[in-house]
């Protein structure tokens, strides 16, 4: 089979280009992509990529596989493939790539940090845990179980256009995750550092981030109840 | 905070809330126009300037020329801060869009109150 795969080393290429890899694959098997990249990597130990847990828990090995983006180490081969007799491998796109599949994740984790991702509450500390009922705790299935691998953030333009004042859907899904979140009670800061014409407001709802999600979340429904509790507030 | 001088009212919620408000009284006017036409047994400039003679419908007007206005410029901004990433070209193209917006604003209000 051929494997085409973006390479670019800034230390040693004037520009990116894409190789193209010949690959004898084991029969009656239906590889990983991820499986596929490790057996080049046999071949030409000089590419480089990212991956950890290799089961999509970890997030680390997103990458744009023959034209959309996912987790190379829970797509299946034939899945890519969809038909075509080659594959083709980018990094993911609109982040500075550092060399071949890797990417700076830089803006994305910053877009990230802006939205306080950590619970935040200014009643006392009680003697156990803050309970909540298992009604408030329903609230957030759906929105937690984002490994932030930026699958989504990346397939966005909105994002790629504006990466440095658009949070993004995976930021926004984790903004509205403590906006939900019962035993959080800075609702109304959080609303207040959302409200501007670019944080929120530049989702057009082409919903991108929905169809890429390895995890199957929906940041653009996530991004019109944070809509309608800024619409809420102000009004 | 992120924020914008040049966006419609530089909030994102108020601006949103213009878009869709905008659309609606455009749509309502676009369907208004369509069925008079389609109901008019004969086009003459007499039944359109006697349509424009009643009062409501000058006000009709002006409402759709101001939410063409707002709603274009809401849209044009967010495709040239989008796009057009020279700071230059983009102050450049937004002036002149105000400009023709301006424009098309004080004709409309010509057309309808000052015959």
């Amino acid at each position: 089979m051929k494997v085409s795969v973006y390479r670019y080393n800034p230390e040693a290429d004037r520009k990116p280009y894409m190789q193209d890899y010949t690959l004898d694959l084991p029969e009656g098997k239906d590889l990983m992509v991820l499986d596929v990249l490790n057996l080049l990597k046999e071949q030409d130990a000089t590419l480089s990529y990212r991956r950890s847990c290799r089961e999509g828990v970890c997030g680390s090995d997103g990458m744009n596989i023959n034209g959309r983006n996912g987790l190379a180490c829970i797509t299946p081969l034939s899945q890519a493939l969809n038909g075509k007799s080659s594959l083709v491998v980018r990094p993911l796109p609109g982040l500075p790539v550092v060399r071949d599949l890797v990417i700076d994740m830089s803006l994305f984790y910053q877009q990230y940090e802006k939205i306080k991702p950590y619970l935040q509450n200014d009643e006392p500390a009680p003697a156990i845990e803050r309970l909540q009922s298992p009604e408030d705790r329903a609230k957030l299935d759906g929105l937690y179980e984002c490994i932030l691998c930026a699958c989504c953030s990346t397939s966005c333009p909105s994002f790629w256009w504006n990466p440095e004042r658009f949070v993004g859907p995976a930021g926004l899904l984790q903004a509205y995750r403590f906006l939900a979140d019962s035993r959080d009670t800075a609702t109304d800061e959080r609303l207040a550092e959302l409200d501007d014409p670019f944080s929120v407001f530049r989702c057009r709802g082409i919903m991108n981030c929905v169809n890429v999600c390895p995890k199957g979340l929906n940041p653009t429904r996530a991004i019109g109840h944070i809509r309608s509790m800024l619409l809420k507030n102000a009004t | 905070m992120v924020r914008n001088i040049t966006s419609f009212t530089g909030n994102g919620v108020a601006d949103w809330l213009v878009q869709r408000v905008s659309a609606v009284i455009l749509a309502a006017y676009t369907v208004f126009l369509t069925l008079w036409f389609l109901a008019l047994p004969e086009w003459s400039y007499e039944a359109w300037s006697g349509l424009f003679a009643q009062g409501w419908v000058k006000v009709f007007t002006l409402l759709a020329i101001l939410s063409f206005v707002a709603h274009a410029w809401i849209g044009i901004w967010t495709a040239t801060t989008d796009y057009l990433k020279n700071t230059t070209v983009r102050v450049l193209v937004q002036l002149t869009v105000i400009l023709v917006l301006f424009v098309y604003l004080i004709l409309t209000f010509d057309a309808v109150w000052g015959v």
